[in-house]
């Protein structure tokens, strides 16, 4: 545990779930010295805009900010990239040769996006989306009316198919999965149907084998041969946690830090994660330890584990949150609590799937374990409640009416 | 404490319903309605639920 009133805590990673660890620790009445360390140049700024409005061009860099960053009580040190970590001399090593120690540290340095070996991000034309700068240079492109190819077909892929459309970009998405795959079939089949309705050329369960051009992207050859020209290439397929800099620390990596359900790391005093990048076990559900990218788990596990640094791991600081996540594409709003990803069974009990507008319960051997709404948000409050109450565990008759 | 929702930035995502149904709910119309004032015992509620807002719509004051 680390004293409430002396000491330094190190928060690496200045974005949504750095923010709030942080912000828990003043609250929670935290005394000491408090830094903020982040690989970007900005303050905190909220990502969901960059793949919407900002990509659109109806928001501005500066309208993105999160709230808190500016009131924060911390020093920040931005831009500035952290490359490694000495537990027993309990510092930090950064980029530019600082050594910080630390008492107790908050790892929340989030995740960057996979690239797939065939896409040489060298060269012009193809892009990822993670920061705001990303964001800015596609949208400067997509100005232009481009044809865009989009990799991949999870949140980001099916976002900025909609802005690009939207802009009066054509469209074309090659992805080896399923739309929103990790919402399950239901999801996907709705979703697939609303890209190819508004125009977007679909080529699911295919591979790229052949990227064309030799001094801009000029187009792929997918693994059924079939020819695309395009302007630009967005590869979203999914992203990586940070943890290259932990690599030989002895911290216990496997995809992301694994921490024990305080989201504490195994084995170690004085150090927590969260957001992206933290892999802990939700006694909520009884799967192996997850990993959650949404924006309200950098939220709420932020929180957490800064309670957890100054408490110590233990059933008062248990990290037991009902996952959530939304999606805006198309005009319409995608809403899930829980975990439909482990769903055997989804199915509509609310509206309908013809008009877009539906309730899905998501259940496993009969047990709910999650629920799914498109354009009905109202609907999803009973699930979040059944779920929280750890009804994944007992059977039941369907919440619908 | 009390409690604020600017309502040209709230996007009806419900997240504060989700996190603190003993404060926030939709009435019949899909309206968002909300306690303005409550004890510091719902205030952590409060507190949780405007983190979670992702249009960040909602004030806390003591």
């Amino acid at each position: 545990m680390i004293p409430s009133s002396s000491g330094r805590i190190v928060v690496v990673g200045a974005s949504l779930a750095g923010l709030r660890a942080a912000e828990r620790l003043r609250k929670e009445g935290f005394g000491g010295e408090l830094i903020v360390m982040g690989s970007e140049e900005h303050l905190p700024y909220d990502r969901p805009p960059l793949s919407k409005e900002l990509l659109k061009g109806e928001r501005e860099r500066d309208d993105i900010a999160l709230r808190g960053g500016q009131e924060l009580d911390a020093d920040w040190l931005l831009g500035e990239t952290a490359t490694g970590l000495d537990l027993s001399a309990r510092v930090v090593r950064t980029a530019s040769g600082r050594a910080l120690s630390f008492d107790g540290l908050v790892i929340a340095t989030g995740s960057t996006p996979r690239r797939l070996p065939i896409f040489d991000h060298e060269l012009p034309g193809i892009f990822e989306l993670r920061t705001v700068e990303h964001s800015l240079a596609l949208r400067e492109q997509l100005g232009r009316t481009p044809h865009l190819l989009v990799v991949g077909c999870g949140f980001i892929g099916v976002e900025v198919a909609s802005t690009a459309r939207a802009l009066g970009a054509e469209v074309t998405v090659v992805s080896l999965d399923p739309p929103l795959a990790i919402a399950g079939e239901l999801i996907s089949g709705v979703c697939a149907g609303m890209l190819a309705d508004h125009g977007v050329n679909l080529h699911i369960g295919r591979t790229i084998s052949e990227v064309l051009g030799d001094n801009r992207f000029e187009g792929v050859v997918l693994d059924d041969g079939t020819r695309i020209e395009a302007d630009l290439a967005l590869v979203a397929v999914g992203a990586a946690p940070v943890t290259g800099w932990l690599e030989g620390s002895g911290l216990e990596l496997g995809n992301g830090v694994v921490c024990d359900a305080s989201c504490a790391a195994i084995g170690v005093e004085g150090v927590v994660a969260a957001g992206d990048v933290a892999r802990w076990p939700n006694p909520l559900f009884d799967s192996a330890p997850m990993r959650i990218e949404h924006w309200t788990n950098a939220v709420e596990q932020g929180s957490a584990a800064a309670l957890t640094l100054l408490q110590g791991s233990g059933p008062e600081t248990v990290f037991a949150p009902v996952p959530s996540f939304w999606s805006d594409h198309f005009g319409t709003r995608l809403q899930s609590v829980g975990l439909p990803a482990l769903a055997g069974e989804t199915k509509v009990v609310d509206g309908s799937l013809e008009e877009r507008r539906f309730a899905a319960e998501c259940r496993r051997d009969g047990k709910l374990v999650g629920a799914i709404t498109y354009g009905m948000p109202r609907a999803l409050l009973k699930y979040r409640i059944a779920l929280s109450r750890g009804e994944p565990s007992a059977p039941e008759a369907s919440l619908a009416s | 404490m009390r409690i604020t929702v600017d309502r040209d930035l709230c996007d009806l995502h419900g997240q504060c319903v989700l996190t603190a149904p003993e404060i926030f709910s939709f009435d019949d119309d899909g309206e968002l309605q909300y306690l303005p004032e409550v004890d510091d015992e719902l205030g952590a509620r409060a507190e949780a639920a405007a983190s979670v807002c992702p249009t960040g719509a909602i004030e806390i004051r003591p």
